[in-house]
């Protein structure tokens, strides 16, 4: 793809601020088409998207298995950076892969410990059995129930974790309003 | 209606998570991108960013050592010799307001929250194919104009000062780069 040379960029200069302005240096790969020759894409994709789906078991047990054996580091050797680091992405990578592998109820476990992670004001006061609770429930969906998990169980398992969660949160965090705020707000995702 | 040609789209994709980069790479394939670049941190996407000149990118953010936002902050850079204005798009977990006011600030074009989905990605695409907004320059930002929607009525304190009436003779970044040429 062209690239815009420097003659083609406008520069207007403000009080306080540049605003730059340049031809669209993509503008060559859109091309205006009649209806009935459009294609669909998202269509397609989502197609090759559902080819991948007989993987995503085997990828959600290598994801569990990489978040049960970071906590198993922490549970032995206690808390550093590191360690914590670990542990929060592959609590993260769940929330966010779970969902598009057919494990909803997971996501939403996995997005109630990155919260715990981040938002608790010491790591090592905070009691076992959240941590334990949670990727317990994690392994316990991804092992042992099917993928079509999103009315059963699985998704009170959730509602209850997240409802502790956010409790033990709420509690740690009362002197500490930027954490409050950030815990109580919505999120951006629209509810299922 | 538009189509987009994406057989003549070269993208580059930083995710540490080799699913994700896998479903990403068969998400653009299938919209059909033949040019897909990857790299597994943040440190690789800009040697990549630099050496491949993608025409966007598509980049997690949490992942370890050189995450996505830093990643986006180096492209965002107006003085190199790359090309600091490609699209970002930063598909990624984190999924609060604060997150996405972070990464708009640090210069990301459009933000995907996971679970990812083919719409999703495709009118990300679209956007900043068809629809890209000029960028700012400030003391203190380089990137995606912030405003999505124009309200010339606002009189809030982050109002932008100078604008039609009050425009200042200042060098503009062209003539700057012209003269140190």
């Amino acid at each position: 793809m062209a690239k815009n040379s420097a003659r083609d960029i406008e520069v207007k200069a403000f009080a306080t601020h540049h605003v730059i302005t340049q031809p669209n240096p993509l503008r060559k790969v859109l091309r205006r088409v009649e209806e009935k020759d459009m294609d669909d894409p998202v269509g397609r994709a989502e197609q090759a998207l559902a080819g991948l789906s007989s993987e995503f078991k085997d990828w959600m047990t290598t994801e569990v298995n990489r978040l049960s054996a970071a906590y198993v580091a922490i549970r032995n050797d206690g808390f550093t950076k590191d360690r914590r680091d670990e542990l929060f992405l592959a609590a993260h990578d769940i929330k966010g892969d779970a969902a598009t592998f057919g494990f909803p109820a997971a996501a939403g476990i996995a997005e109630s410990l990155c919260r715990v992670i981040e938002h608790a004001p010491d790591l090592e006061r905070v009691p076992a059995e959240l941590f334990t609770h949670h990727i317990n429930a994690i392994l316990a969906i991804v092992h042992d129930n099917t993928r079509l998990d999103s009315l059963t169980v699985s998704t009170e398992l959730n509602r209850r974790l997240r409802k502790v969660a956010d409790e033990y949160l709420a509690h740690a965090n009362r002197d500490r309003p930027e954490h409050l705020e950030v815990i109580l707000a919505p999120s951006i995702v629209p509810a299922e | 209606m538009f189509r987009i040609d994406f057989n003549k789209l070269r993208f580059l994709i930083c995710d540490d998570n080799p699913h994700m980069r896998r479903i990403l790479r068969t998400l653009l394939h299938s919209f059909g991108a033949r040019e897909v670049y990857e790299a597994e941190d943040g440190a690789t996407a800009l040697e990549m960013y630099s050496h491949y000149v993608p025409d966007i990118v598509i980049t997690d953010w949490a992942m370890p050592i050189f995450d996505g936002l830093e990643l986006a902050q180096m492209i965002r850079q107006p003085e190199s010799k790359g090309n600091p204005y490609a699209p970002i798009i930063m598909l990624t977990g984190h999924s609060e307001k604060r997150r996405v006011t972070v990464a708009r600030d640090a210069g990301v074009t459009e933000f995907l929250a996971k679970p990812i989905s083919a719409k999703g990605l495709y009118q990300r695409i679209l956007n900043v194919v068809a629809s890209p907004r000029p960028f700012i320059k400030t003391k203190a930002y380089f990137g995606p104009d912030r405003r999505r929607n124009t309200n010339s009525a606002y009189m809030g304190p982050e109002r932008r000062v100078g604008e039609k009436h009050e425009v200042l003779q200042q060098p503009s970044l062209l003539d700057k780069a012209r003269s140190s040429i």
